[in-house]
């Protein structure tokens, strides 16, 4: 799970040029003289369009078909760096290697999951795409993918969770090189100033927090949108509590979303915190507004380039000194869509590549993910410490789906909308939770 | 869904283009020379005709009438992630109705919708006419200044949205900086924080991008206006304000009207505004039928709930298109 910075959804210059149309028509209309010649352009101007229009119908089924198997097509919804740069390296070093070449596509995350969904309806999956492990079963269930473990793929050795998240009825679908999670970044010099030691318990991130607030500066941020950033943000602190989400407002829901909001009303998280994406979150850390952020490992690349910035990072704080964190898993999953019987054998040795020790720590490593091979995670937890806690927490890490499989979705965006009805609507945790409940049941 | 409804809203005048594409196809065939000399053969002139409007019918049809009626059907239909590569679902009959009547969150949409689209049109248009009535006057740069004006409509709306979000940031954003250094507010106003604030702060923004829209219009509905008027009534002893009232208003009415209705399709159709900036939250706060039936659609993967409430936007766009081709065509026939 990472999102780009910009909340890129385009349809912006569609409803410009519609106002334009528009606002023609209607200045036309009121000086209610046409003039005679225009029509006739107007017409064949349609026709023109006509033509266009099935010129691009044709040469779009033709890309699309089951055609050669020299070039495959692949999907993404990587739209910053590091993952966008150095992604289409590792697909060309394992093209090569497969003899084919790969045709590279971002789609921004917003549009990704409708563009898949048309995709699957025009019978043109892409022959690789790369998605989210959460939307994965609802991916699987239109039968448009092919079965990994059909193909011959093995998944010994990877963590059980994410291994979960890439089954749909007892097929593997989806394999991920990597996976992240979230951790706690704590700010070296704000709490060497203060002399505070990391938090490793709730009463404690909350004592801190509220004694690193001064000014402008925040003791913590963190992500409470209305998307399911906002859920994978929460779900360290609901799944740490011992809630579940097929019970959404049971006391320890309610806990873990009292110690949001007492986060957010007490002043050491911002208010702001219901409009950040985890992008933003990052960029509060990295300004130095906040002293701790709840963040992945892929924001690890941008923070160790800027110079001046001393910061740590811990596991997620737990409600008692014996519990341990339950972060959900992150990270996207590699799929190989239906085509040609030749097309599917070339992606399927594609992914295979992708998948083997080396690329998988070379990708790992340059765009800040955890390989999810558990022994190669293991070595490089035990030798970079700013990876440790990821590496520590992705053995307990739960799969988002592993409870409600394609139900997900729907009570996802109940609970995100929960958890903004307490930060920023003033209903208290046990209502707010209370009516997602009953939404997710609708 | 919300794709499409950018189409409803644009099929009425689409089809007013095809059927004025085909009724000059007519009079085309008699300007031409070989024309006058075929005089009697009429029904050829028919078919040229229908041969001129038929792409336009097939555009129309195609891209118009074709992803209607599917929304149309699809909103009695469980329509699931699977249907999307099967092709198939069941019908459910009004299922997909009832849930979304009974969503709890459905009134606050209705609302909502009705609150946005009403404060956007009323403020767009006052301030439109102002700015409208201001560049009437000629003074030095006011060409200049009046293109200037034009800007926030020339913009990707993703690109104003997403600026507009940093402005409206609780603590460092520069609305609260500006009103508070200015001694106007003494707390910062949780512009996009607050489940009271979320819907005024997106209709600001909203009225921002379509006063020029609105100034643009009405200042071309104002040059129709003969200066003569305005003379005779100086003479007679008007005021400025009488002069606004009793000449400008009335003469700028039918193009009021115009402004209007195309304002209101615009405004219940708004997505982009809504989704950049607010997202539709706090707290579903700010979400409105469009936004509503993004979610339903495609964070929920409930495709025949969204598609139910983006048929209920279709008929609401059917609803003011048709009131907007009457106001036009009454003041057709008013100018003959």
């Amino acid at each position: 799970m990472r999102r780009s910075a910009v909340p890129a959804f385009r349809r912006s210059s569609c409803h410009l040029s519609n106002q334009f149309d528009q606002f023609e028509e209607a200045t036309l209309m009121s000086r209610t003289t046409l003039p005679p010649l225009l029509s006739r352009p107007a017409a064949a101007a349609g026709l023109t369009a006509c033509a266009l229009v099935l010129t691009a119908c044709g040469s779009g089924a033709t890309s699309a078909g089951s055609g050669s198997a020299d070039t495959l097509t692949e999907t993404d919804y990587y739209t910053s760096a590091p993952q966008n740069t150095q992604l289409p390296k590792v697909l060309d070093a394992c093209g090569a290697q497969a003899g084919v070449k790969i045709k590279h596509q971002q789609v921004p995350r917003e549009q990704f999951m409708p563009k898949l969904l048309q995709q699957a309806a025009a019978r043109s999956m892409p022959d690789l795409a790369l998605i989210d492990n959460p939307d994965l079963q609802q991916l699987a269930s239109t039968g448009g993918l092919v079965s990994l473990s059909k193909a011959g793929l093995s998944t010994t050795g990877l963590y059980p969770s994410i291994v979960s998240a890439g089954q749909y009825d007892g097929q593997t679908y989806g394999i991920a090189p990597g996976v992240n999670g979230l951790a706690l970044y704590y700010n070296k010099d704000l709490f060497a100033a203060a002399k505070l030691q990391p938090p490793t318990t709730w009463a404690q991130l909350a004592a801190d927090a509220k004694a690193l607030t001064k000014g402008a500066q925040r003791g913590i941020a963190f992500s409470a949108i209305a998307t399911e950033e906002g859920s994978f943000q929460f779900e360290p602190f609901f799944w740490t509590a011992g809630a579940s989400l097929k019970d959404l407002d049971s006391p320890q829901a309610v806990q873990a979303l009292a110690l949001w909001k007492d986060l957010a009303d007490s002043g050491a998280a911002s208010k702001s915190v219901v409009n950040w994406s985890q992008a933003d979150v990052n960029a509060q850390f990295l300004s130095g507004n906040a002293a701790m952020m709840v963040n992945g490992p892929w924001q690890l690349p941008a923070l160790n380039a800027k110079q001046d910035l001393h910061f740590g990072i811990v596991p997620i704080p737990v409600p008692s000194a014996s519990a341990k964190p339950v972060t959900p898993l992150g990270g996207e999953v590699w799929t190989v869509g239906h085509s040609s019987p030749a097309r599917e054998a070339k992606a399927v040795a594609v992914v295979t590549c992708l998948l083997d020790a080396q690329h998988s720590a070379q990708w790992s490593k340059d765009a800040g993910y955890i390989p999810s091979n558990q022994s190669a995670a293991a070595q490089l937890g035990s030798s970079d410490p700013q990876l440790a806690a990821f590496v520590a927490e992705i053995g307990t890490a739960q799969a988002r789906t592993a409870e409600l499989g394609t139900g997900y979705p729907k009570v996802s965006a109940a609970l995100w909308a929960a958890i903004q009805a307490s930060l920023a609507g003033g209903k208290s945790p046990q209502s707010a939770l209370a009516e997602a409940q009953k939404e997710a049941g609708s | 869904m919300s794709a499409l409804l950018g189409k409803a809203g644009r099929t009425a005048p689409a089809a007013a283009g095809a059927t004025g594409a085909g009724a000059a196809g007519a009079p085309g065939g008699r300007l031409l020379p070989w024309g006058a000399r075929r005089a009697p053969g009429r029904r050829r002139t028919g078919w040229r005709a229908f041969a001129f409007v038929l792409p336009a019918w097939a555009y129309v049809a195609a891209f118009y009438v074709y992803p209607l009626a599917s929304n149309v059907r699809m909103g009695f239909q469980d329509y699931t992630v699977a249907s999307f590569f099967t092709g198939s679902a069941p019908y459910v009959g009004l299922a997909n109705y009832r849930a979304v009547w009974h969503d709890p969150q459905f009134t606050r949409t209705v609302v909502n919708t009705a609150l946005f689209t009403a404060g956007s049109l009323l403020l767009q248009f006052a301030v439109g006419l102002g700015l409208a009535v201001f560049f009437r006057r000629s003074f030095p740069l006011g060409g200049v200044l009046r293109s200037l004006l034009l800007v926030p409509w020339l913009l990707p709306l993703v690109v104003s949205g997403t600026v507009w979000r940093w402005m409206f940031y609780n603590d460092s954003g520069v609305v609260n900086q500006a009103l508070l250094h200015l001694h106007l507010i003494h707390q910062p106003v949780p512009w996009l924080v607050s489940t009271h604030m979320s819907l005024v702060a997106v209709t600001l923004v909203n009225i921002w991008v379509g006063i020029p829209f609105n100034m643009v219009i009405l200042y071309g509905g104002l040059q129709a206006i003969p200066e003569q008027l305005y003379e005779a009534a100086a003479i007679d002893g008007a005021n400025a304000w009488q002069r606004f009232t009793r000449i400008t208003l009335p003469m700028l009415r039918p193009v009021s009207l115009v402004v209007l209705t195309l304002g209101l399709i615009y405004t219940v159709k708004a997505f982009d505004v809504i989704m950049t900036v607010s997202q539709g939250g706090p707290a579903n706060s700010s979400q409105t039928l469009t936004t509503y039936a993004y979610q339903l659609s495609f964070q929920q993967l409930t495709f025949g709930r969204g598609a139910a409430v983006g048929n209920l936007l279709i008929l609401l766009a059917v609803v003011f298109a048709a009131l907007y081709l009457r106001a036009v065509r009454d003041q057709e026939g008013r100018a003959r």
